[in-house]
């Protein structure tokens, strides 16, 4: 696994070495897990709705590879990747997702619901943009209590065009609250495009409204994802507010038995081309003396933890039914 | 005891709260520089500051959701909003949040948030402004409704809110701001759900909350005075309700008037005029009997707004019904 906690990163300095092949590993491990999803969930193993994050690995890995332990992260319901990046063993993503008492979320949760408060990930969330509010009041509790933690919030395109959104900037601004928003445009709401939902396309400008200050980054490319995250999670610390744009796509459907009506395959085709984890690949053979037998070695590692993963889900045991009435009241 | 109104009482609630635990703060529109649309929260911006008293924009979305977020992150926030019939703008947060957040992440957090939401009818605000949803948010598991009838209630069951771990909406009555009662001088703590006897007798039994309490003590001694005793059951507390002392006191007087503010459909009548068949339907002497809003809203003219809400004298009448 990797330790997303080790190593204290300054703003804006680049990826050693070490840290590359643990986010490179990451990103693998993600693909694999979404790849096993997929199957798992055609076997009939996996109930409820199935979103994957294949495509978007670099937005995950990038942003959450640059926070400090003490930052929070909250994400909407294409969860399992932000999960992974968070430090969440694969094995309780997995038995989450069978509906087990091993599970992140001792199988009351689901796919949409994975969180783990000890590593500072506050939840995957399944109403579009209702997670917003609540980073903002976790943000206003660090604040309140003289903390330096930053609360990342990510969330999808089609999020910006619901009130929430604009009750949170707004007020995030207002109260001068340490938030990284973060918007991973992957440039579809379930079926409806950017420019077919949203006024304005170009997401980062919603945040001018609210005088925030914005950048829009490639977010195929976890080099530039994690340099702009580094660099603005250091601003957030010191000055409150800023809206992060990262332009992604998702190769595979909004989720499963998505018939993909609403776009062409040569459009898929030529985002594919651009692989968060070929670029990275490329990247990493090309600059850093890397060899293709260590980065498939990295791949081997990840397949084998995946295949682990599931071994550990299928033997886990479900909640007793007679712990249906657990977590609805604490008194 | 000191003799004090309601808004007194539930203000001293909060200022005791904030002044024992500094992880209690309260925040809504007009709760700080204005003091309160009700002035509940008169003087807490200039004794608390404006960090723990914090005003927010009209917008009860983000007022719940960070409210929430807050409460996840270990604070104990108190939400206010202006009036319940804005709490539908905020329904989302309150349902598909407060309430369930915890058991969806199977127990990792508590959301302790107490949301004050002041509701009633009877003042001439239009159909929107005067409803009385208690049983709506009664409906969903996971979330706490109270809604205190007097004075010493208003103090001790907000206290206790503010203290436990569950997410509490606790719901007060505009036209009861300036009923007065006795309340204890000393700490008063009174327990959630946990219905009370506010006044035995022995004909009928009325099963009541909040404003209608009031209302049905009124027309208890106007009763009295022709020879009937009602016993009257608060409820307090609709979830988790406690159906005790109503079953009791339905097995002594064997019938039932049901009194509430809201409309009469799948409201809180129906729920323990249910329950009491369920529970005890061999005690019964005679059909129990709902009173509730009648099923239009609320119109903005006084004779007609007052026609719809149950009054005194409709009261009386549904005790004799059931003799």
């Amino acid at each position: 696994m990797v330790n997303r906690t080790k190593s204290k990163r300054v703003a804006g300095e680049l990826m050693d070495k070490d840290t590359m092949l643990d986010l490179y590993h990451e990103m693998v491990l993600v693909r694999r897990l979404e790849e096993a999803f997929e199957t798992l969930y055609q076997e009939g193993k996996i109930g409820g709705f199935l979103h994957l994050y294949i495509g978007q690995e670099a937005v995950g890995s990038g942003v959450i590879g640059a926070r400090q332990p003490q930052d929070r992260v909250i994400t909407a319901y294409r969860d399992h990747g932000i999960a992974i990046s968070c430090g969440i063993d694969p094995k309780s993503i997995v038995a989450e997702l069978f509906g087990k008492e091993a599970g992140t979320s001792k199988g009351r949760g689901g796919s949409m619901h994975l969180g783990n408060t000890d590593l500072n990930f506050w939840g995957g969330h399944a109403i579009v943009g209702a997670h917003m509010p609540l980073a903002t009041g976790m943000a206003m509790a660090d604040k309140y209590r003289g903390s330096d933690a930053v609360t990342i919030c990510l969330f999808g395109d089609g999020a910006t065009n619901g009130g929430y959104f604009h009750e949170a900037l707004n007020l995030s601004m207002v109260w001068d609250l340490p938030i990284l928003w973060v918007c991973e445009n992957n440039q579809y709401g379930m079926g409806t495009a950017v420019e077919r939902a949203s006024a304005v396309t170009e997401i980062r400008q919603k945040a001018e409204g609210y005088g925030m200050p914005n950048e829009r980054v490639d977010g195929m490319d976890i080099l530039k994802v994690y340099e702009a995250t580094s660099k603005n999670l250091d601003l957030v610390r010191k000055n409150g507010p800023f809206f992060l744009e990262l332009m992604t796509y998702r190769f595979r459907g909004h989720s499963i038995g998505d018939p993909e009506r609403y776009r062409e395959k040569e459009e898929i085709d030529m985002w594919r081309k651009d692989d968060p984890i070929g670029i990275f690949r490329k990247h990493l053979l090309s600059t850093n003396g890397l060899t293709d037998a260590v980065l498939d070695n990295i791949e081997a590692k990840a397949q084998s933890e995946i295949e682990e993963a599931i071994k550990f889900a299928e033997a886990s045991a479900d909640p007793s039914l007679d712990s249906l009435f657990d977590y609805v009241y604490v008194d | 005891m000191a003799v004090i109104t309601m808004r007194e009482a539930i203000s001293q609630a909060i200022w005791e709260e904030m002044e024992r635990d500094e992880d209690v703060f309260i925040m809504g529109e007009e709760v700080g520089i204005w003091g309160g649309t009700y002035a509940v929260t008169r003087g807490f911006y200039d004794h608390f500051g404006g960090e723990r008293v914090r005003d927010t924009p009209i917008a009860e979305g983000v007022i719940i959701g960070a409210a929430n977020g807050a409460a996840m992150a270990g604070l104990r926030p108190i939400a206010e909003l202006m009036t319940i019939n804005f709490a539908f703008l905020a329904m989302d947060q309150i349902v598909n949040h407060s309430a369930k957040l915890r058991l969806m992440f199977g127990g990792q957090f508590k959301i302790p948030i107490v949301i004050r939401a002041v509701g009633g009818g009877g003042r001439q605000l239009g159909a929107t402004h005067s409803q009385t949803p208690d049983a709506v948010f009664a409906h969903f598991p996971g979330l706490k409704v109270v809604s205190p009838g007097t004075p010493s209630d208003a103090k001790g069951l907000l206290k206790t809110a503010i203290r436990q771990d569950d997410p509490v909406m606790f719901i007060e009555n505009a036209t009861l701001y300036q009923v007065r009662g006795e309340v204890p001088d000393e700490e008063h703590l009174v327990p959630i759900g946990v219905s009370k006897v506010q006044r035995e007798g022995h004909d009928a039994t009325i099963v009541t909350y909040s404003k209608m309490l009031q209302k049905s003590f009124v027309a208890a001694e106007r009763l009295s005075s022709e020879g009937i005793e009602v016993e009257i059951v608060d409820l307090r507390t609709l979830r988790p309700l406690d159906m005790g002392p109503v079953v009791q006191s339905f097995k002594k007087t064997n019938r039932a008037v049901i009194v509430e503010e809201g409309w009469k459909s799948y409201g809180v009548g129906a729920e323990i005029a249910a329950r009491l068949y369920e529970e005890a339907f061999d005690y019964a002497d005679a059909p129990i009997k709902r009173l509730a809003q009648k099923e239009v809203p609320l119109p903005y003219n006084h004779d007609l707004e007052q026609h719809a809400i149950p009054q005194v004298e409709d009261i009386i009448m549904a005790v004799k019904e059931v003799l």
